[in-house]
């Protein structure tokens, strides 16, 4: 009882909840400057779209529309065409990045590791109709980030 | 002198402690509440009737965004119905991969209900502590399935993706040294069990911390002691569940009474409360937090242990292999029907509940036999809890209301769907 007392008397319970807080400001910061640090990425990380070419330079999409008809947003449309030399090829590929849910289901569908889900999760839109990429940039997207793309490929592909 | 009337008042929808978009009608004598009102349905996503229209699979992603601080719980309740009407064998690994993932979840959500609980009453270092410690688990989210927060990652039949045996590491900058990175990077430099492992044995010194700064705080206490009390039988009548029920003193916990996945096979205890105010219901979450740690510990033991598939090789519901669509035909036909038609649920109704960190998280899944579900109907554990609020804070002060929204750990995606 009288130990009760002198316990609340002295703000015993109070200060040790202080040690707490007066010990963290010694500690190391946990924050980072974040445009200048960032934060670990995983290879299986679910951003922004990429069409993806083989090294020959071909582009791999084939036109199936299984991307399309898995999207759960409903976020891709695709118009497909017979090509000169007989393949059957998108005329159109859009994704509507309002829309889109970023679940990954389309780059599970693709049976030719076209579509990818990229790391890139840095960008933004200026204009009204620039949410929607289309064909060419998906593989503007795809041409200049393959490198990567096919590391995180990789990795993905054993569970690394 | 002139009559007091009661006063009328609008709490929310954008008031910070409304925990999102509730809004509250109090009726105010003075100070003291004589009725609150809570007006739901300002995020109203339509989940249900959204789920009607999609084939199966293709509504795991939005289960995530049902209770969206503890994804991988709402799609386990959605992955388990669909599983138990069509009857399959999920492997054991993926059991315990599931079960962890559903214990990291728990600690996550019972994280961020801590803060926002300890920041709606005052204290603002919790919150930031917490979300410390929730970085590292949304950290073993992004890990293994490529996204911080909504996962997509169970699927009917076991996981999508196998734990990665390699972690994402700091890079250097000009900002760090090459020591500060190296510090950063050592719970990092093996496979995800590692780093799980490693976060587990850092864990409970954190809830220590915590509960340094609140359990014996007399503010706290102050705060949370006799505040918002539901008797036993009260909890039963009202149809809570979960954390609210055990603050009660029931010990009511499906992970116990019906074990799904491998719970039963896993040793930890259930907390229980005696008096069913805020306070009790706040030791039981933090004892809560001690538990799904030891849980996760267990289940890291095993895994490490033990190799094996994580998703059913039943290509009629899962999808083959990358490398066997490219290669065998079979496979390709399996993979093209699976991802256009789905696949057809026997006729039927199932319920499927899981012992989600806010309390039982069901689905009730009727199927006629078709690719898409006829009916899928969510219990959401926050519903019946919000419904009890008027009940709790009548006749408690103004700033009662806070402590018992915070208790009630409400969150709105899945009260309203």
């Amino acid at each position: 009882m009288l130990k009760n007392y002198i316990k609340s008397f002295f703000l015993l319970e109070l200060l040790r909840g202080l040690k707490v807080t007066f010990s963290n400001m010694f500690r190391k910061k946990t924050t980072l400057r974040y445009p200048y640090e960032k934060t670990p990425q995983s290879p299986r990380f679910r951003g922004l779209h990429a069409l993806r070419r083989y090294p020959n330079g071909e582009e791999r999409c084939i036109g199936c529309k299984l991307c399309e008809v898995v999207c759960p947003a409903l976020a891709i449309t695709i118009d497909t065409e017979e090509r000169n030399d007989g393949t059957r090829r998108t005329t159109k590929y859009d994704i509507d990045l309002f829309k889109c849910i970023f679940c990954g289901f389309c780059e599970e569908a693709c049976p030719v590791d076209a579509i990818v889900e990229t790391r890139i999760f840095e960008y933004h839109f200026e204009e009204r109709g620039q949410n929607i990429l289309k064909k060419s940039d998906l593989l503007k997207i795809g041409d200049k980030f393959e490198k990567d793309i096919a590391e995180d490929q990789k990795a993905k592909s054993q569970h690394a | 002198m002139p009559d007091i009337k009661s006063f009328t008042m609008n709490f929310g929808p954008q008031h910070p402690s409304a925990h999102g978009v509730l809004r509250l009608i109090l009726e105010l004598e003075g100070e003291v509440i004589k009725r609150a009102d809570p007006h739901i349905g300002l995020l109203h996503r339509g989940t249900e009737k959204l789920a009607e229209s999609k084939p199966y699979n293709q509504s795991i992603g939005y289960m995530d965004r049902l209770d969206y601080v503890s994804m991988m719980s709402n799609e386990h309740a959605y992955v388990l119905s669909i599983e138990k009407l069509l009857d399959i064998n999920v492997p054991i690994r993926a059991k315990y991969i599931r079960v962890m993932f559903d214990e990291i979840t728990r600690i996550l959500n019972h994280l961020l209900w801590l803060g926002a609980h300890a920041l709606d009453i005052g204290a603002m270092s919790v919150f930031l502590y917490a979300f410390r410690e929730r970085e590292d688990l949304m950290d073993c989210y992004e890990a293994v399935s490529g996204t911080r927060m909504h996962a997509t990652y169970y699927r009917p039949g076991g996981v999508i993706k196998d734990l990665p045996l390699s972690m994402p590491k700091y890079e250097e900058s000009k900002w760090k040294s090459k020591k500060e990175i190296n510090k950063l990077n050592e719970a990092r430099e093996g496979s995800l069990l590692d780093f799980i492992e490693d976060f587990c044995s850092r864990f409970p010194k954190c809830v220590d911390e915590y509960e340094a700064l609140l359990t014996d705080n007399r503010i706290w206490k102050q705060r949370t002691v006799d505040i918002g009390i539901v008797s036993k039988e009260r909890a039963f009548q009202l149809g809570f569940t979960g954390p609210m029920l055990r603050g009660s003193g029931v010990a009511w916990d499906l992970r116990k009474k019906q074990p799904y996945e491998i719970y039963s096979e896993l040793d930890f205890d259930i907390p229980i409360g005696s008096n069913g105010d805020c306070y009790d219901r706040y030791l039981v979450r933090i004892e809560e937090m001690r538990q799904s740690n030891k849980i996760i510990k267990q289940c890291i033991k095993w895994l490490k242990e033990n190799e094996g598939e994580i998703i059913s090789d039943n290509n009629k519901i899962t999808a083959p292999t990358r490398d066997s669509v490219k290669e065998d035909m079979e496979s390709h036909i399996y993979h093209f029907k699976l991802f256009t038609e789905g696949y057809c649920l026997p006729e039927g109704e199932v319920y499927c509940a899981v012992e989600h960190p806010k309390g039982e998280f069901g689905i009730t899944l009727i199927s006629d036999g078709s690719n898409k579900p006829y009916r899928l109907k969510i219990r959401a554990p926050g519903f019946p809890h919000l419904a009890a609020l008027n009940e709790m804070v009548r006749g408690h002060m103004i700033s009662d209301v806070v402590a018992i929204i915070g208790t009630q750990d409400i969150v709105f995606g899945e009260i309203d769907r």
